[in-house]
């Protein structure tokens, strides 16, 4: 099953490598993985998005607490959560398709952020099925690029991952 | 006071009260070899190959309960040492190593002797540090040995560039520190533990597995008290041996590949397993689906949550400090009424007995042509009357010392079982004399194992170490070649040791004292003289059967009833 989880750990070089390196060491799947500083500069807060069986999870948990510079560990998938992406997708837009193109952009709450007379580049957030339904809206043909940042994750309401 | 960063780290060291410094110098260190050549409380260690030095660390470690300190250059240093750092990783030796690197404005430049050090070694370590401001360097070093020494003990490596250790600080070594990312767990949950003390009173086949944890947590004698007091079968891993005394008639025997038939029937068909300090290792349990009992109920104690369910999943889990949780057992065994059911319990002793009278350790003892490697085992225990130190290296030779040396003490058997590194004995060894340096110390050895580190005669020879090296020369890597005739047809594929030195040359040579055993009948009187020799080391080459096979033995794969209990077997 799919699991989000949540980390903070101490913004020091080396600790990214080894969150990556405990997973390609134990052969635990990463379907994506994203890191950013906090609001506390000597924290940073990551969000892996992986897959496994209840115990694999479970060992995956363990493990991250087990890294020195890993402060808290929380698995989104034992509460309520929120799950959004950022996609940049660059698409070609030429004659009647530029039109529909825009629309179907519209109906997926994307915005054009960079337009040429041929290209439309959309940028699109939201989670990954909502991101994947979008790019099977549009004729393969016309996507050039895409680039996306992975998920990042909170908990609903009053619940909050800090120190 | 201004301290440079090599002063500094040899102040943090005498702080930490490190006794011995094993290391080999080189460029990147040479600030800190200055310092180590002006101060006489830490002393240096010279030894021959890096990956020697974190063995004997390591040795020093197994056998004192201290942490064991290294030192060693950048570079080839450094990934020398790899071998060493990753034996005791794998089985959670407390050990600090410092290791050089090349100057901070360097790095990341393929400088002479530069590799990426934190990241070869960030696999095999429990933490590393790569310390860029001398401001932070005594504070790095004080995590270093907290962080081995707590939770669960490991390597931890502090990597130092040269003008680090070159720069000046204003030092003081604080008395203590604390890390929010890391909170090592102490107490065990005082309601997991009653029930577990329930539910080992209530069992009618109990069993307890006890591992290397109870030594590295220095809960022998609190195991031994509660194992006594309940009147049950012990077993312990091949990590374990000495955390409960061979010789008592509770203990069943080394369990797992190499383990005893009643120990091995016992955990198979218990009905509570009591696991303390253990992990339910490949070679311990053999095939984990094989090894389930539907209905068989599992207590796990471990300071590691990591290792709990990690292979086999428990209904207790304890997690905690072991030594603690062993006292609030042995509290609520003592507060509580029940008691355990004497006829249930009678009933699986005789059962055990039976098991235990296959006699599964039983082997040629009568053979007067040529010498068993068994018997050269037990005629060390009677030597040493059980009372030595050994070490050993990797393969059949392990196995033996490990079924025929009765343990009654820990810390007394020092070996790489995790890892299985060959070459670990003889420097290991080196490292258990200087802790203990008026004890006998033996190395347990095979011809293959002991060229892996040979160049240690040198370090012998010059730190006056009376290591006896019981080499026990069948001339092929017996254990592959056990798996070769069991797995592949008799097909000896690079198994057989051609053009062995003569080891009593090779020993003379270093300056020590060399015999050559050929008969059954010169092994006790071999043993004696070498003991006797109190100041020399010592090398024993005997000659032993080369067709000798370590059983029983459970194979790959198998579960653990499905042992092999000798070549009539097969």
């Amino acid at each position: 099953m799919r699991h989000i989880l949540s980390l903070l750990l101490e913004n020091e070089a080396g600790a990214l490598s080894r969150v990556a390196g405990l997973f390609s060491a134990r052969g635990y799947n990463i379907e994506s993985l994203t890191v950013a500083p906090t609001e506390d500069p000597t924290l940073s807060r990551m969000t892996i998005v992986t897959s496994g069986s209840e115990d694999v999870i479970e060992q995956i948990t363990k493990q991250l607490n087990k890294l020195i510079e890993v402060v808290k560990v929380f698995d989104l998938n034992e509460g309520r959560h929120i799950e959004r992406e950022l996609m940049l997708v660059k698409i070609r837009a030429e004659g009647k398709d530029r039109e529909e193109i825009k629309r179907t952009a519209d109906i997926f709450r994307g915005r054009v952020i960079d337009v040429t007379d041929r290209i439309y580049t959309i940028e699109l957030t939201g989670t990954r099925d909502k991101l994947d339904a979008f790019l099977e809206a549009i004729d393969s043909a016309h996507i050039l690029e895409t680039v996306r940042t992975g998920a990042s994750g909170i908990g609903r309401g009053e619940w909050i991952l800090r120190v | 006071m201004q301290l440079s960063g090599a002063e500094i780290t040899l102040r943090c060291l005498a702080e930490e009260g490190v006794e011995f410094l094993f290391g080999y110098p080189g460029g990147a260190v040479l600030y800190i070899y200055d310092e180590i050549f002006k101060q006489d409380k830490v002393k240096h260690i010279l030894v021959r190959h890096e990956q020697a030095a974190i063995h004997a660390a390591d040795g020093y470690a197994r056998s004192s309960g201290r942490p064991g300190v290294a030192i060693v250059t950048s570079g080839p240093g450094v990934t020398n040492a790899v071998t060493g750092i990753a034996t005791a990783f794998l089985d959670s030796i407390p050990m600090v190593i410092i290791s050089g690197q090349v100057p901070t404005r360097a790095i990341g430049l393929d400088a002479f002797q530069e590799v990426d050090t934190v990241g070869i070694t960030r696999p095999c370590v429990k933490h590393n540090f790569l310390v860029k401001d001398v401001n932070e360097l005594a504070t790095t070093i004080k995590k270093a040995f907290y962080v081995a020494t707590s939770g669960r003990p490991g390597p931890v490596l502090v990597d130092i560039p040269k003008d680090v250790s070159q720069h000046l600080a204003e030092y003081s070594y604080p008395s203590s520190v604390s890390m929010r990312s890391y909170n090592p767990v102490i107490k065990g949950h005082a309601g997991q533990i009653k029930k577990a003390v329930q539910m080992l009173l209530e069992a009618k086949r109990p069993m307890i597995y006890a591992g290397g944890g109870v030594i590295l947590g220095d809960a022998s004698h609190l195991l031994t008290q509660i194992v006594r007091e309940l009147g049950y079968p012990c077993t312990n891993t091949l990590m374990g041996l000495g955390a409960y005394p061979a010789t008592d008639k509770q203990f069943v025997g080394m369990l797992g590949m190499h383990g005893t038939y009643e120990a091995n029937l016992a955990m198979q068909n218990c009905d509570v397993l009591l696991a303390i300090g253990a992990r339910f290792d490949d070679r311990v349990i053999g095939n984990p689906e094989h090894f389930y009992q539907p209905g068989r109920r599992i207590i796990h104690v471990d300071i590691d949550p990591s290792s709990i369910s990690k292979r086999v999943k428990v209904d207790v889990p304890i997690v905690g400090n072991l030594a603690d949780v062993a006292e609030e057992m042995l509290k609520q065994l003592h507060a509580s009424e029940a008691k355990p059911d004497p006829q249930a319990l009678a009933a699986w002793w005789k059962q055990i007995e039976e098991w235990r009278g296959r006699d599964c350790l039983r082997f040629d003892r009568s053979n007067t042509e040529i010498i068993k490697p068994q018997a050269v085992v037990e005629k060390l225990y009677e030597v040493t009357n059980g009372d030595a130190y050994i070490t050993s290296d990797v393969g059949q030779h392990q196995m033996w010392a490990a079924q025929y040396y009765k343990f009654d003490k820990p810390r007394r058997w020092i070996n790489s079982g995790g890892l299985g590194t060959m070459g670990f004995g003889l420097p290991s060894a080196m490292g258990v004399q200087f802790a203990f340096p008026n004890d006998m110390v033996a190395c347990v050895t095979g011809e293959a194992s002991i060229q892996m580190c040979i160049q240690e005669l040198s370090t012998c020879k010059q730190y006056h170490l009376p290591i006896k090296i019981v080499n026990l020369n069948n001339r092929y890597l017996g254990m592959v070649r056990q798996w070769q005739e069991l797995q592949h047809g008799n097909r000896y594929s690079e198994s057989y040791m051609e053009a062995l030195p003569d080891f009593v040359k090779l020993a003379e040579s270093y300056g020590h004292v060399g015999f050559k055993i050929e008969s059954p009948a010169d092994v006790e009187g071999a043993l004696r003289e070498a003991f006797a020799l109190k100041d020399r080391t010592v090398f024993l080459d005997f000659q032993t059967d080369q067709t000798e096979n370590v059983f029983p033995m459970v194979p790959g794969g198998k579960g653990l009833s499905e042992m092999i209990l000798g070549s009539e077997d097969l």
